[in-house]
């Protein structure tokens, strides 16, 4: 076999392989596309409109449209409401950044307190505030309940 | 600034801000409970309130170009909201073609509202029943909420001054339950007295 027919078999089986790779799973387009009626997604849902949705996906995905294609196309029907999840952009883009920035403001404020205990149980003032002597008032009125609790 | 006092600093911005975090939860929460069930005009219909018909401005289907409700201002509309996937809808679609007809020298409207629906089908349905009124596309629902459509066949009726008149009418028009509410809704809107 000559080395142009090597050649021409590897490239038939990558374009082969990248086309198989590229054409969507309905499945996982199920999972990530919204009924309109029922607020579920699509593989949850056996509404009418979900129905359809579902045999419409399958058609566009043999006629060889892609995922953008098909999600594309969907949100120009129904809105962008029929993404399960919402896009990483524009205000949607909020969506995904506000619980991250929650996180952080939240891990930063236990670190914030975590600090400020540490630092008070280090604090040498504090611990010689532990050493002092009780007022002798208290320190008599302590003992005489002492002495009745052990009578 | 001692270290007692810059900690003291620390503690308190600390403070004011989950304050601030738990206040924002709050109003989210308070402004759901008071705003986030917002009423469609068909609740407020059916507790005999007086109701303008809820705006919108969305693509035509039977044509090119948009239809709001302003535009059928001082006419009598019926507006029912359907879908292709909708099973009673096939029942009541030659029945609303037929109030049309027998109405529109009257100045009557029936207006579809496609809902949650694809184009191409809706276009497909209307072919099939020969629909000739005019039909809107809502495919988001967008409507729905501001109507107070709680399911497909819905139909209300609007006077000549854009008010919600009769009864809404839930399922497809003109059976045996709802003839008479279908048509007084028709001579309500029409402004004739029943």
């Amino acid at each position: 076999m000559s080395i142009r027919a090597v050649v021409a078999v590897v490239v038939v089986v990558l374009a082969a392989a990248s086309a198989a790779r590229a054409a969507p799973n309905p499945s996982d387009l199920e999972a990530e596309l919204v009924c309109p009626t029922c607020d579920t997604t699509l593989d949850q849902s056996n509404a009418p409109i979900a129905q359809r949705m579902k045999q419409l996906i399958r058609q566009h995905i043999a006629a060889g449209w892609t995922e953008e294609r098909i999600k594309a196309d969907l949100v120009d029907q129904f809105g962008p409401g029929v993404l399960a999840e919402p896009p990483k952009s524009g205000f949607d883009l909020l969506a995904w950044l506000l619980p991250l920035g929650l996180l952080v403001a939240g891990a930063l404020g236990v670190g914030v307190i975590a600090w400020g205990w540490s630092r008070r149980r280090d604090d040498p003032a504090e611990e010689a505030a532990d050493d002092r002597p009780l007022d002798p008032e208290l320190e008599r009125r302590l003992d005489a309940e002492l002495e009745r609790y052990e009578a | 600034m001692t270290g007692d006092a810059r900690q003291g600093t620390v503690q308190r911005v600390g403070q004011v801000i989950a304050l601030a975090g738990v206040a924002a939860l709050l109003a989210l929460l308070v402004w759901k409970v008071a705003f986030g069930n917002e009423e469609g005009a068909a609740d407020e219909l059916a507790r005999g309130k007086v109701v303008d018909a809820p705006a919108f401005d969305l693509d035509r289907l039977d044509q090119d170009g948009t239809l709001s409700i302003a535009d059928l201002r001082g006419k009598p509309v019926v507006v029912n909201f359907w879908a292709s996937w909708c099973i009673p809808c096939r029942d009541e679609a030659p029945v609303l073609e037929q109030t049309y007809r027998r109405y529109r020298d009257k100045g009557l409207v029936v207006l579809g509202i496609d809902v949650n629906d694809f184009r191409a089908d809706a276009r497909r349905f209307m072919g099939k029943y020969g629909l000739t009124y005019p039909i809107v596309y809502d495919g988001k629902g967008s409507t729905v909420g501001k109507w107070g459509v709680r399911g497909f066949p819905e139909t209300f009726f609007v006077d000549r001054s854009g008010k919600l008149v009769g009864e809404r009418i839930s399922g497809p028009v003109d059976i045996e339950r709802n003839r008479d509410a279908y048509e007084r809704g028709i001579a309500l809107a029409l402004g004739s007295k029943q």
